[in-house]
């Protein structure tokens, strides 16, 4: 598929893929490669040395297998709740989209009372009152977090929904179901490729967050209840600052890779931000000043760029404002 | 007006909605809230004081609809029932004095970073292949990835306890007591300046991206080249111009992320054992306060939608497309 090829060839694609390629790696077969991430080792509270690379917890625990074992819990719920908050989104703004009328009313109305509600509050309360552990973390996550998906989706549904190819369709004899997942969701690719990135960075943060509060179940080893140990034993006070920092980063570094991603989705979709780095080094290359607005080029057209050079400063200052 | 009005129409229904799902999420959940009672303070009170309090919580044998009603009308009075943990005092008053110190602090917060950012994104956008546009969006973006307790972890340790320069924990200094006066004032924002500024790093990357996003669409209007050509000054096209047009669609985006910035800021108390919601949602998730933290949901679902409210009035006051 053609988005699919774009992504690949975008650079800020690349370094995302890149840097999430290797947390997922590491959450794959790091567990199996570091030592027990839940036992005493060594002496609490022991700064990064040769021997244990992140320096251990306040209960003698190797600081690195927690990060790495970690990841494998927080990367899976994570994308997780990703695949399903978009899935329940899509269902959601689809149907919403294309049927309108009093299922549009209502769909709608109960997408926009779940985005204002604030996320963690509820979160919170639902949490509190499930039996603790992942399960439980992911089913109030995808609860409060499918509507975002579903706003941006019924939008997109309802612009899709004039064209001739949906008329075509029902002119066609073709089943509504069909209509909506055959027809007029395949035209969404990129809107639910970084639908599903969005709901990913969301649910990551979000599990940390909880986790962090003992939401989770503390005795599982996972990035949000590293953080919650930490905490919990002082880890400020005992300036220990190796048993916060690496899990931190951690989580920003896969944050940041997913957001590469949307980035790069937003230059494939937006022309004009993708045609502004090339615009700029054609200006440059002629030496005129660029005006505002970055013209939507087609791709390897800024190959010819010698035609702009030769062309005089005026003409191309006017062009281009 | 009509338009201010449907929106409040709206925030009830919201309203509604989230003080019914307060009510069922107890009733249908696993884990049972008597139960909960019943072990907390097991052999420390009698049958009957145990019987009475449940009637407080509201968990009684009578038909759900019944007790929906009763729970509406107390939800009416501002009973939001009995604290656990801070037992016998009652949960409205335990909220009370936190809220204002949230209040205080997320709204400190997000004032400063929308602001910050906007400017920030209209710069960037105005000056566009410059050192600042290529620094700035991705330093934020890369900023905002932490969680935002981690980054006010990250702060109270450095300019907080190695640096000493800012205090560790607390609204305001034990010896001055909560008043109007200049001192309390300067106090209670000394000890904001740690908690906001992790806030705003965290969420300013954010207001820059779609503040720049939209600037750059509009900068390729025609309005602007014509005020350019009129002579205007640079300052002027860029703000007047420019700035203002493409700030309605981050206006309308404060309202959504303010819920979400919101729940940031409550992680943030807990790490500088701020007294305010996010405070109290630990302290009640560590006891098993259930009163306490259904009514922490309530407050603040009510101040967000409070706080959209006036967005949207802002909306109006901004755009005048929407008052005809």
């Amino acid at each position: 598929m053609s988005f699919f090829r774009q992504l690949l060839s975008n650079r800020k694609a690349n370094i995302g893929l890149t840097l999430l390629g290797v947390f997922v790696l590491i959450a794959t077969i790091g567990p199996y490669l570091v030592r027990d991430a839940s036992e005493f080792l060594t002496t609490p509270l022991s700064p990064p040395d040769s021997e244990f690379w992140l320096g251990s917890t306040s209960q003698g625990q190797d600081v690195f297998a927690q990060t790495i074992v970690g990841a494998r819990t927080s990367l899976l719920i994570g994308f997780l709740v990703g695949i399903v908050v978009v899935a329940i989104g899509a269902t959601v703004g689809i149907a919403a989209g294309f049927f309108g009328g009093w299922v549009d009313d209502v769909l709608s109305l109960l997408t926009n009372v779940f985005l204002i509600i604030p996320g963690l509050p509820l979160a919170v309360v639902l949490a509190a009152y499930l039996e603790a552990g992942p399960v439980s973390i992911a089913f109030v996550l995808i609860l409060t977090g499918w509507a975002w998906n579903a706003r941006v989706i019924r939008a997109q549904t309802l612009s899709l929904r004039r064209k001739d190819f949906v008329a075509a369709a029902i002119v066609a004899g073709e089943s509504r179901l069909r209509i909506m997942f055959f027809e007029i969701l395949p035209n969404m690719t990129s809107l639910i490729v970084s639908g599903f990135i969005g709901a990913t960075v969301y649910a990551i943060g979000a599990q940390v967050g909880l986790e962090f509060l003992a939401l989770g179940d503390v005795s599982k080893v996972t990035w949000g209840t590293n953080l919650y140990w930490a905490a919990n034993n002082q880890a400020l006070l005992t300036e220990s600052w190796w048993t916060i920092v690496p899990t931190g980063v951690c989580v920003a570094l896969v944050g940041f890779a997913l957001v590469m991603i949307n980035f790069a989705i937003d230059e494939i979709t937006n022309p004009r931000l993708r045609s502004e780095g090339g615009w700029k080094a054609v200006v440059r290359a002629a030496g005129v000043t660029p005006g505002f607005s970055t013209p939507v080029l087609r791709r390897g057209s800024l190959a010819d760029s010698n035609a702009l050079a030769d062309s005089s400063a005026p003409a191309l200052s006017k062009e281009a404002s | 007006m009509t338009y201010i009005l449907r929106r409040l129409g709206f925030y009830l229904i919201a309203a509604w909605v989230s003080l019914t799902l307060n009510f069922f999420i107890p009733r249908f959940a696993p884990g049972d809230p008597a139960s909960a009672l019943q072990a907390r303070f097991q052999g420390k009170l009698e049958p009957s004081a145990m019987a009475a309090m449940k009637v407080a919580f509201g968990l009684t044998d009578e038909p759900l609809h019944v007790q929906y009603f009763t729970y509406v009308k107390n939800l009416l009075r501002g009973d939001l029932g009995t604290s656990i943990a801070y037992f016998p005092a009652p949960v409205s008053e335990v909220i009370g004095k936190a809220l204002l110190w949230t209040l205080f602090l997320a709204g400190l917060a997000v004032l400063v970073s929308f602001a910050l950012g906007t400017l920030l994104g209209i710069l960037t956008a105005w000056k566009r292949g410059s050192w600042l546009d290529s620094v700035a969006p991705p330093t934020f973006i890369f900023l905002g990835a932490f969680p935002y307790f981690w980054m006010a972890m990250l702060l109270l340790y450095a300019l907080g306890f190695v640096g000493g320069w800012f205090p560790l924990l607390h609204a305001h200094s034990s010896h001055l007591s909560p008043s109007l006066s200049l001192e309390f004032i300067g106090d209670a924002l000394y000890h904001a300046v740690l908690p906001a500024g992790s806030i705003v790093i965290a969420s300013l990357g954010g207001w820059l991206l779609s503040m720049r996003n939209t600037m750059i669409g509009v900068l390729s209007e025609d309005y602007i080249t014509m005020a350019q050509a009129k002579g205007l000054s640079e300052r002027r096209v860029m703000l007047h111009y420019a700035a203002r047009n493409a700030l309605l669609p981050n206006v309308t985006g404060f309202g959504m992320a303010l819920g979400f910035v919101l729940s940031g800021s409550l992680l943030t108390e807990i790490v500088f054992s701020y007294p305010g919601q996010g405070y109290l949602l630990f302290e009640a998730v560590k006891s098993q306060d259930y009163p306490l933290m259904q009514g922490l949901f309530l407050s603040i679902t009510v101040a967000v939608l409070a706080a959209n409210w006036l967005v949207d009035i802002a909306y109006v006051w901004l755009d005048p497309r929407t008052r005809s």
